[in-house]
């Protein structure tokens, strides 16, 4: 019995694990993905050459992204069956054709076109190469649709009976896809994809910003991504915490345990539930300890009434707890960010304004520390959504006990052992090359990611010397 | 047997889907396999460019299998890959090694060695991990109560390493048959001489694998060998007979495309063995494609999709083949 809960709790964290590492990548390459769109058009419609620099610079950053993003989501796709293969036979009805219409109309096009996009500008031509990166961009947001209807389906399971062999079948497809909590998930995802790469795209502005300027002011490139990033969040920042609140509400209706422990209500509140801000939650004694509350505050967020009462946990069997705390901290870490979010979004408007969006050294550093916030953000926001879900895989109807493959724990052990020590070399070694692609600032004729041979061009890769090997262009015909 | 119904033709689009990423991802694979033998500089730049542009449409191939293995045959899905448990967490690892090296690779000359040896090592165990999957797929599955019953190093055999090693070395000729096609002067000379030894090899382990197959079950005899079915089962070793002669007469005379094309026939020929020792079953001794089949309304839904999208897929994937056609310079895609 003890050997099976340690099997499943292994299984669990190397699913927390690769799914987290592999969220990192797409978070940022579905906006990445629209914004290198943007910047194509502009320079199509402009001809200014700022914008082609700025596309082939971030261009080369998509290129390993996205590479890293491939990887880690082949392992996704596979882990279902090794470690959950319950979960796979039972649900794999209704997620497995979501799933495979999310490769068929979006892993394809993203992955067919993103060569031509990569290397093929001078094959093609400029409207062929616009068309490329337009398909790869809409693939990723395709992407995002359907494997967020999935996920969302295991939240709010709807649109399905159950057989003899304890599959669900699904009874109405549209039924099953727009289920009730994907329109409010899907639009807070793909808001966070875009804050995230707004974020980064400003970090690295403002990194520029503030390195040139102790030189011999910005150069053109780094003034326009830094703009147009802080127009973006100036935009999208207050638009996802609407979204946000929306999403929550939502969550009150159909997964009201999980507002329960995001909220830390342990107790039931019949005149006005009180809004914990910070604390800690123990489960043991059922209490918030040392906690910072508002009286009834948290009511009139969820009911818009100060009196409202709102159940807690006490109302639901222990064994229908998820993780309290962790849910707890998640969603405080998330909201946190996403208020930083928001100054960082009326920083730069009022320095925009009063006309100093490039020489205020503080919106500067304030955007420079924010740089990789929407990459935690999300990272926070999917424990707290998917430790909420505990202890089910599919929300009410599949515990997650009864869902894992019948594996041994010393082999988990091992995979996820592997896992970790393998993701840490390769994908630090990939975040390294990305911080060293951004610490040069984007000049004008940058160069895209063609493999120039024998000898790259000075200023992209900026290793010492070619080693001699590669000096020589070998025997060539 | 029933008609030919729907998990039938769902048993044919992903068998398809199958085809289509041993091909495909095969000769990138093979590649990778036989890049310690291309020596650095030059002629692995070019190798590498080769497939750069292509490698990660290909590799979508297997998340289509996968994909959709889970949706239309989910007991399958999760029986096959929790039995298979260390041979895919193998495989997903490796690729992980040899995808980034695509980019790693070109981002630190000064660590460019090592990324090698990742694309290398990681091509090699994922061609491995595939062919003793399969192999192990092909000996037999323990079940009961719609779950894997056996062991944890059960897919460790004599049988299963050989179909490994075949893969590997099935691979490594599809890939030097590619860079035939895709290069010119001292790489392409050295993809012939590769090409040569590695058909041997191929065709031995072809050889090999379809004379054990049919001891491993009763049932794998009585598919290849009953009256009639022999007259209709002794093509498919025909077929690969008239394959290996077109191909050794065209290494011969040189030709660019024409190795590429019969290596890719002995594919489809054992693909097609496969599927006559296997058919009806997909985990075998117990579980058949109706047993293993998702609901209809599953299968009903998936369906326009994989026969309006398939074909899409194949027309921009062509487009992409086609924006990249003709020979690797040694200038890259300038």
């Amino acid at each position: 019995m003890l050997e099976a809960f340690d099997a499943n709790l292994l299984a669990r964290l190397q699913f927390a694990f690769t799914v987290s590492f592999h969220f990192i990548f797409p978070s940022f390459s579905i906006g990445l993905a629209s914004y290198l769109a943007v910047l194509e058009a502009l320079w199509l419609w402009t001809g200014r050459q700022v914008y082609i620099d700025l596309f082939k610079y971030w261009l080369k950053i998509f290129a390993l992204t996205f590479g890293m993003g491939v990887v880690s989501g082949v392992v996704m796709s596979y882990q279902f069956g090794t470690n959950w293969s319950v979960f796979a036979d039972r649900a794999g009805p209704i997620i497995g054709p979501l799933m495979a219409y999310e490769v068929l109309t979006a892993f394809f096009l993203e992955a067919g076109f993103l060569g031509v996009m990569l290397f093929g500008m001078n094959r093609v031509g400029r409207g062929l190469h616009f068309i490329a990166t337009l398909a790869v961009a809409v693939g990723t947001f395709i992407s995002a649709f359907w494997i967020l209807s999935a996920n969302s389906w295991m939240q709010t399971p709807v649109g399905y009976t159950i057989n003899q062999g304890g599959q669900f079948v699904p009874a109405d497809w549209l039924t099953v896809i727009f289920n009730p909590s994907f329109p409010y998930r899907l639009v807070h995802t793909v808001f966070a994809a875009y804050l995230t790469t707004a974020l980064v795209v400003g970090a690295v502005g403002a990194w520029h910003l503030l390195r040139e300027r102790a030189r011999n002011g910005a150069s053109e490139g780094a003034r326009v991504m830094f703009s147009m990033a802080m127009g973006m969040i100036t935009v999208v920042a207050p638009l996802q915490i609407l979204a946000g609140d929306q999403h929550g509400l939502n969550t009150l209706e159909h997964q009201p345990v999980k507002v329960m422990a995001m909220e830390g209500h342990f107790k039931s509140y019949d005149n006005g539930a009180p809004l914990v801000l910070f604390g800690w939650p123990d489960e043991a004694r059922a209490e918030v300890l040392y906690n910072v509350e508002i009286p009834k505050a948290s009511s009139l967020i969820l009911k818009h009434s100060l009196d409202a009462p709102l159940k807690g946990l006490d109302s639901v069997e222990r064994k229908e707890w998820p993780p309290v705390a962790i849910v707890f901290w998640a969603f405080r870490v998330m909201v946190g960010l996403g208020m930083l979010m928001l100054a960082l979004a009326v920083f730069s408007l009022w320095a925009r304004v009063r006309h100093r969006l490039y020489d205020w050294k503080l919106l500067h550093l304030f955007a420079l520390a924010m740089g990789p916030a929407g990459f935690v953000a999300v990272i926070a926001g999917w424990v707290t959504t998917e430790v909420g879900r505990q202890p089910y895989t599919v929300h009410g109807l599949l515990r997650t006990s009864e869902s894992a493959s019948p594996l041994q724990a010393p082999a988990v052990a091992s995979s996820l052992l592997a896992f970790i020590v393998v993701y840490f070399i390769v994908f630090g070694a990939g975040v390294f090359y990305i911080l060293r692609l951004m610490s040069h600032p984007p000049h004008a004729g940058e160069e895209g990611p063609e493999r120039g041979q024998p000898v790259r061009a000075a200023g992209i890769t900026p290793a010492p010397a070619v080693p001699g090997s590669l000096g020589s262009p070998g025997g060539g015909a | 047997m029933p008609a030919f119904d729907l998990p039938t033709l769902w048993a044919f689009i992903i068998a398809f889907a199958i085809f289509a990423y041993v091909v495909m991802d095969g000769f990138d694979l093979g590649i990778g396999i036989l890049f310690s033998r291309i020596p650095t500089g030059h002629e692995r730049d070019t190798a590498m460019n080769t497939i750069a542009p292509v490698w990660d449409g290909n590799e979508t191939w297997l998340v289509l299998g996968g994909g959709g293995l889970l949706a239309a045959f989910p007991l399958a899905y999760g029986t096959i890959l929790s039995a298979l448990y260390a041979p895919i967490v193998a495989m997903l690892l490796a690729l992980i090694f040899r995808g980034v090296a695509f980019e790693f690779r070109w981002r630190d000359p000064r660590h460019r060695p090592y990324w090698d040896i990742a694309f290398s090592l990681g091509s090699i165990v994922a061609a491995l991990a595939q062919g003793i999957t399969l192999g192990a797929l092909l000996q037999g599955i323990a079940v009961e109560n719609r779950a894997y019953a056996g062991g944890w190093f059960d897919w460790l055999t004599p049988f299963s390493v050989l179909v490994g090693v075949s893969l590997v070395c099935g691979y490594a000729l599809l890939g030097s048959t590619w860079l035939i096609m895709k290069s010119e002067g001292t790489l392409q000379a050295r993809s012939y001489r590769l090409a040569f030894g590695l058909a041997i090899g191929t065709i031995i382990a072809i050889a090999l694998v379809s004379a054990a197959t049919p001891f491993l079950s009763d049932v794998y005899w009585q598919r290849w060998f009953a009256w009639p079915q022999v007259l209709f089962t002794a093509q498919v070793p025909l077929l690969v007979a008239i394959a290996t002669v077109v191909f050794f007469a065209s290494l011969k005379r040189r030709h660019h495309y024409t190795p590429f094309l019969m290596a890719l026939l002995m594919f489809a020929l054992s693909l097609a063995g496969l599927g006559i020792s296997l058919f009806p079953y997909v985990v075998p001794p117990k579980i058949t494609i109706w047993d293993a089949a998702a609901p209809t309304s599953s299968l009903m839904f998936m369906l326009p999709g994989a026969l309006v999208m398939v074909p899409i897929i194949l027309a921009y994937t062509g487009y992409s083949y086609w924006v990249f056609r003709g020979k690797t310079g040694h200038e890259g895609y300038h």
